[in-house]
């Protein structure tokens, strides 16, 4: 093919290969692309389908309707005993609360960690990357137990309750964050907080005032991830949380697909693409970053 | 005192930062309020039987106790809200864990030893004679009782159901005339039953018990009441539970008291029993078998896994490599869709969907070909189901990835290959192939680490069916390690085994240490930290 030769014939056959090479692709991005959204058209499709089924043929279905939302969105029979916009307020709520405080702890200990020089100070940002290696999903086990024995003498926290369970997460809020965290730290020159500590700024101002505002762009990312986290955990939630009113979106929506002679298809459609919407706006909205910091954080961790 | 910290840390001296007696002061106020909660704490936890957690607590307080009095750890206090919940709620755990899986900890054994004699010492028997009282009952309008009980020294109480003992005389509470045995004639809002009349009642009376702590009675005939007596006494030198009513001595065996008869007292009480559940696991066959099937399942699934959405995800990142592509963006942004949704709703999605009654996909198999795959049902057809709906689910993430990756590699290379005669295979298992192993492979291993653990995709999508014939726990075709655990712990139809539970997650903790110790030489994580200073 490389070789020198008949240069002009060897030009058209380059063309049509290409021309046959970009065919193909959009023959291969057309299956991949059907492969990839015929699960959300279906369920699109079975949202807006009367009959409790996922079989219609039909891309829109006969009577088109509302009413699965309806059942769930509005108070009924239905709502009372699957609260649906309860889980949805659940589930915004473990999110957004375990994100704040996260974030909180995270950005200090990454300070801490770019900022001082102590003793034990690579050891302990080691540690902390192993601990993740551990995370509370594989120990759900010694987590529900633990749970159990704090909530005995401190209702509060106990199983059932929200605050318990924010606090298994925020077990895991140091950890690979601190890394991404402390690399931007890392990033912004220390000459900074030098000057300001010559004009008398204390370790504090120089966290809040000077240094906080320049992180914003990681910040971000590491609140997307947690919230993302939060918002899609199942294991832990259902192993915690004991009262459908206290469930959050995932696991209430799990009832819907496996009760064996339950299985509410049509609403849990509903329910599942309007569930998946506050993710899919944040993925949209904030693409580049999210997957910057993918990639950056899965390269280190 | 801070100053040392700046001095070694900035080499500034910080002039708001001189101790004072105001910082003293306050710093004694936080100690005190963390102090005073952490030993209530700590006593609280200890009379729940909440031993190990109680010294964990301890251990907590006493780190957080020097961090704030220390001066030279004053970074850490920048992270002790973060160290405290790390350590709490990530690392206790993994150690209770260790614990529990040297236990019988689990239906039947949910007790300490404490816990379990307090319950045995709090039943209660009959004796057939001692403590005996006559009675006469009385019956209010309500169908409440009230029962007058004499001894036979002739002391008499009024009796309330589950409330103390009255020694009362005629005229207090409303007790009426006696009669010449020395019973009331009349209680004020009852009516006193006769010898006829109680035996529509003595079913009732039967089942109340009168008195308060040490001092019950219970109505044991048409006659006769008595004290009821405490069943069981422990006896702490020689570790004994006797049964007053017959005699027999109970001693503990394996979580249990026992009589030499082989008699097993319920509820039973937690036990440290070594190394018997992995002892169990390897010996007996009807552990043994699921679990083997488990693990090799739970490779060959994250094997797989990773294999075919790094596959796929490369290949179409290859394709799509052509910057010049019309329409590029257009067609990875739609690729992207799938990786946008919550993998958990996308898992419960797919379960719809290949659903074999009301599922689109089967449906429409039977109607092309007269046949559809059994997914939920047959062991390979589940396995494959899941492995499909992960390919699905992950290879956007290596199309992503992988694009980027292939953006860095230099395309002189190319050039010079193509110079030497090399045709695409060769190019690609030469070239792109190790390049971007080196790049991508730590992330492979990542994947493999996060899907050898995929708890979601298996118990959402089938929890972990179909069942294994004859496994001796509930263990499905489709389980890995993870989804057993949680079958034991939390779904057994044989109760809570959190013993076991914890002993298969303390093979998860082998072989996931292994392979991140591979995964650290591989990235060179360790000098990355060395680095990184």
């Amino acid at each position: 093919m490389s070789s020198t030769g008949f240069f002009s014939s060897f030009k058209t056959s380059q063309r049509r290969q290409r021309q046959i090479a970009l065919v193909l692709k959009y023959l291969i991005s057309l299956i991949l692309i059907s492969f990839a959204l015929f699960p959300i058209i279906w369920i699109i499709s079975a949202s807006i389908n009367p009959a409790n089924s996922l079989a219609s043929q039909k891309l829109i279905p006969d009577n088109a309707t509302l009413q699965n939302y309806e059942m769930l969105l509005t108070e009924n029979d239905f709502s009372a005993i699957y609260p649906y916009t309860q889980w949805f307020i659940n589930s915004l709520k473990l999110a957004s609360i375990t994100t704040l405080f996260s974030i909180s702890i995270t950005t200090m200990a990454a300070y801490a960690f770019s900022r001082f020089r102590f003793r034990q100070r690579q050891n302990m940002l080691r540690g902390i990357l192993l601990v993740q290696v551990f995370p509370s999903l594989l120990v759900v086990v010694a987590v529900f137990l633990l749970i159990q024995q704090l909530g005995r003498v401190i209702p509060a926290i106990n199983l059932d309750t929200h605050a318990g369970l924010i606090l298994v997460y925020l077990g895991g809020a140091m950890g690979i964050n601190i890394w991404l965290m402390k690399g931007y730290f890392d990033s912004i020159p220390r000459e900074i907080d030098e000057s300001a500590m010559v004009d008398g700024a204390t370790h504090w101002q120089i966290f809040t005032r000077l240094l906080l505002p320049l992180m914003r762009p990681i910040i971000i990312v590491v609140a997307i991830l947690s919230f993302i986290f939060v918002y899609g955990d199942f294991i832990l939630a259902q192993t915690l949380l004991k009262t459908t009113e206290q469930y959050p979106l995932t696991v209430g929506l799990y009832i819907f697909t496996s009760g064996q002679f339950s299985q509410q298809w049509g609403i849990f459609a509903a329910g599942a693409l309007m569930g998946a919407l506050p993710i899919v706006i944040i993925y949209l909205i904030l693409q580049d970053q999210i997957v910057g910091g993918l990639t950056q954080g899965a390269v280190k961790g | 005192m801070e100053q040392d910290v700046n001095a070694s840390g900035l080499g500034f001296s910080d002039p708001s930062k001189t101790t004072t007696v105001s910082r003293i002061l306050s710093r004694l106020f936080v100690l005190f309020i963390i102090d005073a909660f952490a030993s209530w704490l700590v006593v609280s936890l200890w009379e729940n039987s909440s031993v190990i957690l109680a010294i964990a607590a301890i251990i907590i307080t006493l780190f957080v106790n020097v961090v704030i009095w220390r001066a030279e750890l004053y970074p850490l206090r920048w992270m002790l809200l973060g160290l405290v919940l790390m350590a709490m709620f990530a690392i206790y755990p993994i150690l209770y864990n260790v614990f529990v899986s040297t236990t019988n900890y689990g239906f039947g054994h949910l007790l300490t030893k404490d816990q379990a004699i307090e319950q045995f010492e709090n039943i209660k028997y009959l004796p057939e004679e001692g403590g005996a009282y006559t009675w006469t009952a009385y019956v209010s309008e309500g169908g409440e009782f009230a029962v007058w009980l004499q001894k036979e020294d002739g002391t008499s109480f009024l009796a309330l159901p589950n409330q103390e003992l009255l020694a009362v005389q005629p005229g207090e509470e409303g007790i009426g005339e006696l009669d010449e045995l020395g019973i009331p004639l009349t209680i004020e809002g009852y009516e006193r039953l006769n010898r006829l009349t109680v035996v529509r009642y003595i079913n009732d009376l039967g089942n109340l018990t009168f008195g308060e702590g040490e001092n019950i009675v219970q109505i044991t005939s048409l006659d006769m009441a008595a004290e009821l007596q405490p069943k069981y006494i422990y006896n702490p030198d020689t570790d004994t539970l006797t049964d007053q009513q017959t005699g027999i001595e109970y001693v503990p065996v394996d979580g249990n008291f026992t009589s030499a008869e082989g008699d097993v007292l319920t509820p039973g009480f937690q036990i440290f029993i070594g190394l018997q559940n992995f002892v169990d696991f390897f010996r007996s066959p009807a552990l043994r078998g699921p679990l083997v099937l488990i693990i090799i399942w739970n490779f060959v699934f994250a094997f797989l896994s990773v294999a075919m959405t790094f596959a796929l995800g490369l290949a179409v990142a290859l394709i799509f490599n052509d910057r010049d592509l019309p329409g590029r963006k257009l067609i990875t942004t739609l690729l992207l869709i799938p990786y946008t949704i919550p993998s958990l709703i996308t898992i419960m999605v797919w379960r719809g969907l290949l659903n074999p009654e009301v599922g689109i996909i089967n449906s429409t198999l039977e109607g092309l070909i007269g046949w559809a795959p059994p997914w939920f049902t047959d062991p390979i057809w589940a396995k494959v189901a899941i492995l499909l709906v992960n390919l699905w689910l992950g290879y956007p993430y290596f199309m992503l990835i992988c694009s980027e990756a292939l953006q860095a590699i230099p395309t002189e290379i190319y050039g010079a290959a193509k110079v030497d005669g090399a045709n695409f295979w060769q190019r690609f298992w030469k070239i792109t192939l190790p390049l971007l192993l080196v790049a991508v492979g730590p992330l492979l291993v990542a994947s493999f680490i996060f899907n050898f653990n995929n708890f979601n995709i298996i118990f959402l999508f089938i929890e972990g069916g179909p069942p294994i014939a004859g496994a001796s726990t509930e263990a499905g075709h489709t389980d890995i390690l993870i989804s057993y655990v949680y079958n034991l712990a939390f779904q057994g139809g044989r109760g809570a085994q959190y013993g076991q539970a914890a002993a298969i997650t303390m093979i998860i903790f082998v072989i996931v240490t292994i392979i991140t110790l591979l995964q650290f030489r591989f990235t060179q994580m360790w000098e990355e930290v060395g680095e990184n200073v």
